[in-house]
């Protein structure tokens, strides 16, 4: 159980900033390979349900917008050609003129052409930008409701870092991928068809020339992407080391200072820095000639063309404006290769992102009987009293490991109970259980005679008010942190509440008083002024039933004293649930029941056991013994 | 992003060299479509077939010329960026190491880890981008039009038109745009804390049944964040086609006074198909510059938080003349104020008290009373603000801050363990320490039974920060690691908490055995911990209230009779 599990520390990187993908710089960096690549893609691609109309519309502007670009080149190719027939007729020594008009017809195609190019991308872009971020927003929500659906076991057995950066690390990889690559995929295979199409219908001979290229690229491409995918990896390795060296001599500044170890440290520092250096230049370097090398075999293919072009139109066999087109067609045929390269590893990383974030979708939720809808306010029954009942309960976190076994227990409305026992007896559990935290494998527990499947969770917890020893505030002001126990109390209310836990006075000692507002550390309150808050909120929320669990454990005993009034004004009036493992907090409670290994081993008042001489007498001689001679 | 370019002066020759073979490669690059002219001029337009093939042949050698280029400039382009991110990375750690405590609470350990790893990661990123495109651009904007202007001075006017077109159509997206990837950062921030306390706190949030207020807020938070980007993905959306319209505009322009050019006999066709390419060219670096944009606000937020850390003035240093002392070492405090940066109250107000060798002197109070911090100062994590401090007689700001702690035997509140084996761990206080030593100070420390009974003893692996160990067998290690140091002043900051009563007994007396001529500090909250020392000192809100022995306090102190109620009641009760 971890209660006060903080987010994992920042080694990992997930609340880092992500990182835009390059446009080619890091190629050749391994993807993130998802486990199920095609059923992920599905689910994924189903998401879009909702934008099927706005995508269809996208796609074909995509599609017309290329066709565009596709076409304008063989426009110029037949203005150079009108432009050159005229020459050559010049050249042989014939008057000729140039025929304006049909040139400045081809001309106004190509504006038109132009225009309606720029226009439609302007168009895929502006509708895209909201598909993908609706789609990613609208997963984003679905996480966070699912959050809310998940029972605690979810949480604690799960790193906090872990689920945040799967909220966003990986959903903006998605967003990203959706934002730059959906529409790239497309027009790049247009793109990649109509070139090759176009560059059939001028030279079927010369396009086979650019085709002969195409197994050097893909050869080069996966040569390099193969000799850097290693350093890569070495690279990461490194960082990992590099971070986790980082973190561990800056949160343990104390010690290395204390001791003089910042010598040691930095020297261990410059070597791991050395080699991680090493692998980052070596993998840029391999990745950085992946550029360079299609521009060289697309230079290849240029000059391939221009001779072979240049002999073939001294022979007649091509116009120069079909090879000035041409040259287009086969220089830009180079993006599309390489994009659509980068598109599969993007599909793979983005797919491993998506199937961490359905990893969370796909987690059993909590089940709730089936009930109308519930207002707390509203129904909040008026006889409710707080008698507790536990009829013979078991339950065990791992099925192989038996934890609480056949245990019963009646409260009687207004009682103080007191749990106590050494670390691991079952304490807390006992808490999650009562809460329907967790769910009992065996038995019932029944509120004033109901039981606890038939109410719905929400029903249920407005039974309960709880304080923890986890002190949570959240970044809020100090009025919206007590009225989180009751968000329709009014201001009254809430300093009535601050007044009876003994916070009003320091309260109003701070700055902005009530409105002070608590930084993300919660550092601007001491422990002791933390408790009181959340005691206040207690208090605030009037429940039934209150567990209090670990509560003043972070509190020195005098100010545990101190705030003891406090707790006593809580208590009363209501049923409560006491976790202590300083005894001397709970001698007044009506009945202490001593746990040990899942079991309640004793039960009975505090000078019962005491009376007993067992397991309750021992545990507290062992806290004890020590003040004997003391007074 | 500038102000951190200085570490960049180690490579200034390999810079100067990358810059020339940049340029050499947009030369060669540049340098083709006017062979290509060559071709269709002299070459087909005369029918001259070896000069097509001579002229073929110069391209090839050209372009294999660039290649190899290419290959040199990315060696040399990633050996810059790796040595820079080296260097920063190096200056950026040593920096942070020598950050008193002061700093490190100025910014919080976790930004600091961020600034030394991610961000200089991201710096470096930027800046082989800047070496592989951003250095390029340019060349190729401005060679595209030397050699357009080459071929036809007449027809560039064109160019006179277009380009600046295309720098206003950059400029103003980019000053829209980069506010806005800026904000986009903010936002992403504010959904990551949002989501971090919904996620620490789900016991309460369940429990008070505010699950769906908490739903809103992340909500909220999801659709600022969603219409942000779609704002600024829109305002992106006109880059590519505006860059895309003007260079086709300008292909068009250039094909129809060209035309007539060419209709009046001063120009050729060659030149004209050259001229589009260089358009084309000048087109391209464009879009390399604007792929830069959404990289840059990252980079530069990053830079300045490096910056920030490298130009901050440390608030501790040695002394230009460190002294040094072979006096006893006495602990004394002598009218010392102290406050947290910022604070409005003192932490520690007119604090005078004396520590002798040889006794023990313990300090107790609530939390929040002052006395980790005190402890704090002796080893000068934090200075003074008025009174002094002396250890052996002399200020401990007139030691080096190495020398002082030499003398100095420190185990702090939290139980910190490296990774790396028992061992590595206990050699941190004293690297020359004997294998016997290790043993005494376990035994003392009451750590040699469980240590023992370790896979490997000593050279048993610990997980990172000892997680698996208990937090009193960490605290046991942590103060055995102390014992190793042959130390003169030993400080316990409440370092027995974690520890049973029997144990805590047990290993103060051993402690007294060993240490018998030491200065002994120690912190505590439990009166049992404190009740044998030599000295007493109770505080309150930053003010020793009470001093005197166990008998004397009980006495005299109300503060103390508090404290022993509070932990005595259940027993009167008994």
């Amino acid at each position: 159980m971890s209660q006060n599990q903080r987010p994992a520390a920042s080694s990992a990187p997930a609340a880092a900033p992500t990182m835009h993908r390059s446009p080619m710089g890091m190629m050749g960096q391994p993807a993130r390979k998802a486990k199920n690549f095609r059923p992920t893609l599905k689910r994924l691609l189903t998401w879009f349900n909702p934008f099927k109309a706005r995508l269809i519309i996208v796609f074909a502007l995509a599609i017309l917008s290329t066709a565009f670009t596709i076409f304008s080149p063989k426009l110029v190719g037949q203005a150079i050609d009108l432009i050159t027939q005229t020459l050559m007729l010049r050249l042989q020594g014939q008057s000729a003129e140039f025929d304006n008009q049909a040139i400045a017809q081809v001309l106004l195609w190509l504006l038109a052409f132009y225009l309606l190019s720029s226009l439609f991308m302007l168009g895929t872009q502006w509708i895209m930008a909201a598909v993908s971020q609706r789609t990613v927003q609208g997963m984003r929500d679905a996480v966070g409701g699912k959050l809310r659906r998940l029972p605690l076991s979810y949480y604690d057995s799960h790193s906090h870092g872990d689920i945040l950066s799967r909220v966003t690390n990986d959903l903006d990889t998605i967003s990203t991928t959706l934002q730059q690559s959906a529409t790239q995929a497309i027009t790049s295979v247009v793109q990649l068809l109509g070139f090759i199409i176009m560059m059939l219908t001028i030279s079927p001979a010369l396009t086979l020339v650019v085709l002969a290229t195409l197994p050097l690229y893909a050869v080069a491409t996966i040569f390099i992407a193969k000799k850097s995918q290693a350093h890569f990896a070495a690279q990461q390795k490194h960082l990992g080391q590099l971070s986790g060296h980082v973190e561990e001599m800056f949160s343990g500044q104390v010690v290395v200072k204390a001791f003089g170890h910042e010598g040691n440290s930095i020297e261990k520092f410059r070597g791991i820095n050395e080699e991680f250096s090493q692998a980052y230049r070596r993998a840029n370097f391999i990745s950085g000639i992946i550029f360079p090398a299609m521009n060289f075999i697309s230079n290849l293919g240029y000059v391939l063309i221009a001779v072979v072009g240049g002999l073939w139109i001294n022979s007649g066999r091509l116009t120069v404006g079909s090879i000035v087109a041409f040259i287009q067609y086969s220089r830009s045929f180079t993006q599309p290769i390489l994009q659509t390269a980068n598109i599969a590893n993007v599909l793979q990383s983005t797919v491993a992102c998506a199937e961490r974030v359905f990893e969370i979708l796909d987690e059993k939720e909590e089940q709730d009987p089936v009930l109308t809808r519930f207002t707390p306010e509203a129904q909040r029954p008026e006889q409710a009293r707080g008698a507790v009942t536990l009829n013979n309960i078991s339950f065990r976190y791992k099925p192989d490991q038996p934890l609480i076994e056949n245990l019963s227990l009646t409260v009687q409305p207004r009682h103080v109970v007191a749990i106590v026992g050494p670390t691991g007896a079952g304490k807390t559990t006992l808490v999650n259980l009562l809460m329907r935290f967790y769910e009992l494998d065996g038995g019932d527990i029944s509120i004033d005679g109901k039981p606890l499947q038939t109410l719905s969770r929400a029903q249920l917890r407005s039974h309960f008010g709880m304080v923890l020893q986890d002190t949570w505030l959240f970044g809020g002001t100090i009025y919206e942190n007590i009225a989180f126990g009751r968000p329709a109390a009014n201001r009254e209310e809430v300093i009535a509440a601050a007044t009876a836990a003994h916070a009003d006075h320091f309260i109003r000692t701070l700055p902005e008083g009530y409105d002070t507002v608590l930084n993300e550390d919660v550092t601007n309150l001491s422990q002791g002024q933390k408790q009181l808050l959340t005691i206040a909120r207690a208090i605030l929320a009037d429940p039934d039933i209150l567990i209090l669990d670990e509560a003043t454990s972070n509190v020195d005993t005098r100010t545990e004293m101190q705030i003891q009034q406090a707790m006593k004004k809580l208590m009363s009036n209501r049923t409560s649930f006491v976790i202590a493992h300083r005894l001397s907090t709970i001698r007044d409670a009506e009945k202490i029941l001593v746990m040990n290994e899942g079991k309640i081993v004793e039960q009975g008042t505090h000078a019962e056991l005491m009376e007993k001489k067992g397991f309750y007498h021992e545990l507290f001689l062992a806290q004890f013994s020590e003040l004997e001679t003391a007074t | 992003m500038l102000k951190i370019i200085k570490f960049l002066r180690p490579w200034r020759w390999h810079i100067a060299v990358l810059l020339l073979l940049v340029f050499i490669q947009v030369l060669a690059d540049l340098f083709l479509p006017t062979l290509m002219a060559d071709i269709i001029d002299q070459g087909v337009m005369r029918g001259d077939t070896p000069f097509i093939l001579r002229t073929g042949g110069f391209m090839l050698l050209i372009t294999l010329f660039s290649i190899v280029c290419a290959v040199a400039s990315s060696s040399l382009s990633s050996t810059v960026a790796s040595g820079y991110g080296q260097n920063l990375r190096s200056a950026v750690f040593d920096k942070i190491s020598q950050f008193s405590l002061h700093e490190f609470d100025q910014f919080g350990a976790s930004t600091l880890i961020t600034r030394a790893t991610n961000d200089i990661t991201q710096v470096q990123m930027v800046t082989i981008m800047i070496a592989r495109m951003l250095l390029m651009a340019p060349m190729m904007a401005v060679g595209g039009i030397v050699m357009a202007y080459s071929r036809d001075p007449e027809l560039t006017w064109v160019l006179a038109v277009s380009v600046p077109a295309l720098v206003v159509l950059v400029v103003a997206i980019a000053s829209k745009a980069i506010p806005l990837f800026s904000s986009i950062q903010l936002k992403i921030d504010h959904l990551n804390a949002t989501l971090r306390e919904t996620l620490s706190g789900v016991r309460v949030i369940r429990a008070f049944n505010r699950v769906d207020h908490e739903q809103q807020r992340f909500h909220h938070a999801n659709t600022d964040l969603a219409e942000t980007y779609i704002a600024v993905n829109r305002l992106m959306a006109y880059m590519m086609p505006g860059l895309m319209l003007i260079m086709n505009l300008t292909t068009l322009a250039v094909l129809w006074f060209g035309f007539q050019r060419i209709e009046a006999g001063t120009l050729q066709l060659g030149s004209l198909i050259a001229f589009t390419q260089y358009a084309m060219q000048i087109l391209f670096a464009f879009m390399m510059m604007s792929m830069m944009f959404n990289m840059l606000p990252r980079a530069q937020a990053a830079a300045a938080r490096i910056h920030e850390v490298l130009q901050l003035t440390l608030s501790i240093v040695d002394p230009a003349a460190p002294q040094t002392s072979t006096e006893p070492a006495v602990v004394e405090f002598q009218s010392v104020n102290f406050r947290y940066p910022g604070a409005e109250a003192l932490a520690l107000k007119d604090l005078s008290f004396r520590a002798e060798p040889g006794k023990v002197t313990a300090i107790i109070g609530s939390t929040g009373s002052g006395k980790s911090t005190l402890m704090r100062m002796i080893p000068r994590f934090y200075d003074v603000e008025s009174g002094r401090i002396l250890v052996g007689g002399v200020d401990v700001r007139d030691y080096a801050q190495h020398a002082l702690r030499q003398r100095l035997g420190y185990v702090p509140q939290q139980a910190t363990l490296f990774s790396g084996t028992v061992r590595s761990n206990l050699l941190i206080a004293n690297p020359e320490a004997s294998a016997e030593q290790l043993t005494q100070a376990m035994s003392t420390a009451q750590a040699l039974s469980f240590v023992t009974g370790l896979e490997g003893g000593t050279d048993h692996e610990l997980q990172q920060g000892g997680r698996t160990l208990s937090g009193g067998q960490k605290q046991r290690l942590s103060i055995a690691r102390a014992l190793v140091r042959p130390a003169e002043v030993y400080l316990f900051d409440d370092s027995f908490s974690a520890l049973d009563f029997k144990t805590d007994a047990r290993l103060r007396a051993a402690l007294k055995q060993e240490v018998r001529d030491a200065t002994i500090i120690i912190v505590a909250q439990r009166i049992g911990t404190v009740m044998d020392a030599d000295q007493i000192l109770v505080m309150e809100e930053g003010v020793i209230v009470g001093r005197g022995t166990h008998s004397q306090l009980l006495e005299h102190c109300e503060t103390y009779q508090e404290i022993v109620a509070s932990q005595l009641r259940a027993e009167d009760a008994a």
